[in-house]
């Protein structure tokens, strides 16, 4: 992998040098705090951050990996306290907090200039006020991750209807397994699955209006989804104690067929084929239809931003400029580096059973449209206090009431 | 002495007494003792669910060895003791002065000034945490070693001048009117008069706050971030997020961390434990 | 004593005024700025909205009037008052070791030293130790109590039971500490008043009631101290444990506080040191009990 990796840089030292000669000259050290701590996205940000260090012999680069949970309660203080010239961070609303405080660079200028070709497409997810504030680096599809070879041995086929997942669901327990994984401490899982339930109950408009704060938590809309959801809780089906995992140690239930399925993005794959599944053994299918509303899908796209407060700028500018360059996003979203789909539409999509299926459906089998994610979309307070009411919820579906009512005033307050 | 030594019982009391110590003892340290049990599995053990059987190999320097050599927990380790032992030379510095100040001399507000270093060491963290972040990021000792170390030594000087205080008072007052007698100066008695009488005090307070710093975690996630500047106890979080679920290394990561302050404790175990139990008896 | 040399100079005649001063300047100057000056600060800021970063609002007392209808804060509140109460078990249970341990048989002090050093550990280590003692599928405990014939219980994952687990992590080390405290004090009980006590009949419980424990009274003093203190502080298992969950239901002030102020949504520093004023004013409490049985003390020592 290593080798298609420098290749892949070489290639592009020699293009970037002549569109922008400065770039050469780049001189100083260049901070850089990333998130990618998992040990897949560790090796690729390793890799990024040497082969720049390499390119610009006057530039010294730093990198510091820091927990990708911990990151999210640690950025703001990194931004303000002491502040590093790149950071990974999420895009659309969850920007939000950064950019309206000023600690990102406004970039807009770079993608006026045309500093990124092919990347037209997503910069949407990176505008906010009319403005860029950063670039993606890499977006990944969510959906259902499961057990090709335990569904084949019980005669069951990918699901396309509720009515489908839920007979499937059934199969499954009467064979002693369950039917979903599930780590839900750091909560956001669980997001997950209320994205979908909500998208495909009441359709993807209404999802995001309620992301918008435009409808009540305490709606009839929102009891639907939640209704729809505590028909599988009330069945079993998902695994047990999933509040005291993370998401990583919810894997070994799949691993070991003691769940058949996880609703999970495409990250997981690297994770799961590591601890020995096989792609006979894998596969994925979309999130089925509920009501009669056109698809929508939640694509998470993951970012790099400077720091307003950065002391290299210009180090930082061209360093975004490198990771978003087709060369370099085809490297890094391939199978054996993140395993996911590059932000360049000039980049290829490797060639691998999931990246395909996940490129196929979002750019083909999601007309409704193209989520972020809960705690993306949602703005941020009204998601964390969201997640941790949606945790609950499937750990005592009973609470739901008292649930609601407190979500619905937290909307209250948060979007007034 | 109570209750009545066991020597004086029967033979069968003597008996019992002896069995069930170490059964005492492996209860009360079997959480740890689960841990080290980990620490030495293969990962395929945990895999295949067998977490408290015969371990399918002895993997002591295969999980250790990556513990030391494939992350940054070596950098972790030199941070603490970077941070600690700073802290250690410059608290007990600056608390054997303020000890001897409020030890040996009368004055008025002595004791106003010593209730204010007891008081102060005992402040819950939360109520210092805002304006402390605030004076280290505008000193620019934010994620610096430094500025965890210029608050450890403050806070410390609280608990450590309590110590000091005590710990002169109980010396024979004698000494060091005779060495006034003689016309000695005072920095001067200080230094060879009262210093040489106070190593025992010294040598427990060192052990002691090594210990406390070592462990502080709070200070550390607030003051600093990353490998530059993070001592151990924050970085196993970031170890732990390297090998998630992986609980072999997280046990041999945890171990490791935990090693300095107990070899510590169990090399100056005296002076430990009479800093401890300072005041204890009367 | 100074005058037995003719004509002193200032610096001469004042030594024993000015010498505490010098030592004292260093020491105080730090704590005030570091300790002191922070605790007047944060009643200030609490009194502001404010980011950490930008202007602060003056808005009076409305972050406390937040904090009245804030139900996390009215758990926290009520998670303290568990971790107050049931902390305070490391004093019997240290004494009940120490009583145990209190014999001079071979390899005692190994022994002792053994049951000791859970408290050298810091409460990262015990709070992932236990984490993982208490995990549902691969923790001892459940190995323990299912081969016992008990249902296999998920402590960090029960609302109602998290809390407690993680005290029962807190008062392992705690009741280490208590523990070597009454060791050192039984050491110094004078062994006349037991010899006394026997000869008027006094025997097990009743001696230890009314001869050993009145000679503990200074042990237990501080053992006291030290686990108010440690049960208000209570932080780092909380954070590590359960990072106050499920569902909020672990948090306590502390944790809350640190929640606000350093929250990704945004710094609420001035509603993160209302909280922080709360705990102290708590706390303040048993600071003041603290220094006046101190004060005391000292005056009885003049005498």
């Amino acid at each position: 992998m290593f080798h298609k990796f420098t290749k892949a840089v070489a290639a592009l030292a020699l293009t970037t040098g002549l569109v922008t000669p400065a770039m050469a000259e780049l001189s100083g050290t260049l901070r850089i705090i990333s998130d990618m701590s998992n040990p897949a996205p560790r090796a690729i940000i390793e890799g990024l951050a040497a082969d720049f260090d390499a390119m610009h012999p006057d530039l010294t680069v730093e990198l510091e990996v820091v927990d990708r949970d911990a990151w999210k309660s640690q950025i703001r203080n990194a931004l303000t306290a002491n502040p590093p010239d790149v950071v990974n961070w999420y895009a659309a609303n969850r920007m939000g907090p950064y950019v309206r405080a000023g600690l990102f660079e406004d970039v807009s200028d770079m993608w006026e200039e045309g500093a990124f070709p092919g990347l037209e497409s997503v910069k949407g997810a990176m505008t906010m006020d009319g403005k860029q504030w950063g670039v993606p680096y890499t977006y990944y599809q969510w959906g259902i991750y499961y057990r090709e070879d335990i569904f084949k041995e019980l005669g069951l086929t990918e699901p396309a209807t509720f009515e489908e997942e839920v007979a499937n669901c059934q199969v499954v327990l009467d064979s002693g397994r369950k039917c979903y994984s599930i780590g839900s401490k750091f909560l956001w899982t669980a997001g997950g699955w209320f994205d979908y339930m909500n998208m495909r109950t009441n359709g993807f408009d209404f999802h995001m209006q309620l992301a918008r704060g435009e409808v009540e938590w305490t709606s009839d809309e929102v009891r639907a989804t939640f209704a729809n959801w505590r028909r599988l809780i009330d069945m079993g089906a998902f695994v047990d104690d999933h509040q005291t995992y993370s998401w990583q140690e919810a894997l070994p239930f799949v691993v070991k067929g003691e769940a058949t399925a996880y609703l999970i993005g495409n990250f997981a794959v690297p994770h799961l084929r590591e601890a020995g599944l096989t792609d006979d053994q894998l596969d994925f299918y979309q999130f089925p239809k509920i009501g009669d509303f056109p698809m929508g899908e939640d694509a998470p796209t993951d970012t790099f931003h400077v720091a307003s407060n950065a002391s290299n700028k210009e180090a930082a500018r061209a360093f975004l400029q490198y990771v978003t360059s087709v060369d370099v996003q085809t490297a890094i979203n391939g199978p054996d580096g993140l395993g996911q789909l590059p932000v360049n539409a000039d980049a290829s999509v490797a060639d691998d059973e999931f990246i395909q299926q996940g490129f196929e459906m979002l750019s083909g089998n999601a007309p409704g449209g193209i989520a972020q994610f809960f705690d993306r979309d949602f703005p941020a307070e009204m998601a964390s206090v969201g997640m941790e009411g949606l945790q609950e919820f499937m750990v005592f579906p009973d609470n739901l009431d008292d649930i609601l009512n407190r979500l619905e005033s937290a909307r209250k307050r948060i979007y007034k | 002495m109570f209750p009545t030594p066991i020597e004086k019982r029967s033979r069968g009391a003597q008996i019992s007494y002896q069995a069930l110590l170490p059964v005492a003892l492996l209860m009360w340290l079997l959480p740890l003792v689960a841990v080290a049990l980990f620490s030495i599995r293969p990962l395929a053990d945990f895999t295949n669910g067998n977490y408290w059987g015969v371990p399918s190999s002895f993997e002591f320097f295969t999980n250790y060895g990556k513990v030391f050599f494939e992350s940054d927990m070596p950098r972790y380790m030199l941070n603490s003791f970077l941070i600690t032992v700073p802290t250690v030379v410059g608290a007990v510095a600056l608390s054997t002065m303020t000890g001897f100040a409020l030890g040996i001399y009368r004055f008025r507000g002595n004791l106003l000034i010593f209730f204010m270093f007891i008081a102060g060491n005992f402040v819950p963290f939360q109520i210092l945490m805002v304006p402390v972040r605030d004076l280290t990021v505008s000193a620019g000792l934010y994620d610096t070693k430094m500025g965890l170390v210029l608050f450890h030594i403050a806070f410390q000087t609280g608990f450590c001048t309590l110590f000091m205080r005590n710990f002169i008072r109980a010396l024979p007052f004698e000494l060091i009117e005779a060495a006034r007698v003689e016309g000695i100066a005072e920095w001067r008695i200080f230094w060879f008069v009262v210093l040489p009488l106070m190593k025992p005090a010294l040598a427990a307070l060192a052990v002691l706050i090594f210990t406390f710093i070592w462990n502080d975690y709070f200070w550390a996630i607030v003051l600093t971030q990353g490998p530059d500047a993070q001592p151990v106890t924050a970085g196993i979080t970031s170890f732990n997020s390297q090998f998630v679920a992986q609980y072999h290394l997280m046990s041999a990561g945890s171990i490791v961390a935990a090693i300095p302050p107990v070899a510590m404790f169990f090399l100056m175990q005296r002076h430990f434990i009479a800093g401890l139990t300072l005041g204890a008896v009367k | 004593m100074s005058t037995t040399t003719p004509e002193p100079g200032w610096l001469q005649r004042n030594r024993m005024t000015i010498t505490p001063l010098l030592f004292l300047l260093p020491g105080v100057l730090f704590f005030l700025v570091y300790v002191i000056s922070p605790i007047i600060q944060s009643f200030n800021i609490s009194l502001y909205e404010w980011d950490g970063l930008g202007e602060a609002t003056f808005v009076g007392l409305r972050n406390y009037e937040e904090l009245a209808s804030d139900r996390a804060f009215e758990i926290s509140l009520w998670n303290n008052l568990k971790w107050l109460a049931l902390y305070l078990l490391a004093i019997p249970a240290g004494l009940f070791i120490a009583l145990f341990l209190n014999q001079n048989v071979v390899g005692i002090r190994l022994y002792k030293s053994l049951f000791f050093f859970p408290f050298v550990i810091s409460q990262v280590v015990v709070g992932l130790v236990f984490s993982w003692f208490y995990l549902p599928r691969e923790g001892l405990l459940n190995a323990v109590i299912t081969t016992f014939g008990f249902d296999p219980l998920n402590i960090l994952g029960d609302p109602t039971l998290a809390t407690y687990g993680i005290i029962a992590a807190g008062l392992w080390p705690q009741t280490a500490y208590c523990m070597i405290l009454y060791l050192t004090g039984l050491n110094a009980v004078d062994p006349e008043q037991i010899e006394a006590g026997r000869l008027d009949g006094a025997k097990g419980v009743r001696m230890l009631w009314h001869v050993i424990l009145p000679q503990l009274k200074p042990a237990t003093f501080i053992a006291f101290v030290v686990t108010i203190i440690g049960a208000l502080r209570s932080f780092d298992l909380i954070s590590i444990m359960t990072n106050g969950g499920p569902f909020g239901s672990t948090r306590v002030l502390s944790f809350y506080m640190f929640e606000k102020a350093l929250s990704e949504y945004g710094f609420r520093m001035g509603y993160g040191s209302a909280i922080a004023v709360v705990l102290f004013l708590i706390m303040l409490v048993f600071i003041a009990y603290f220094l006046w049985s101190m004060y005391r003390e000292e005056r009885a020592a003049r005498r």
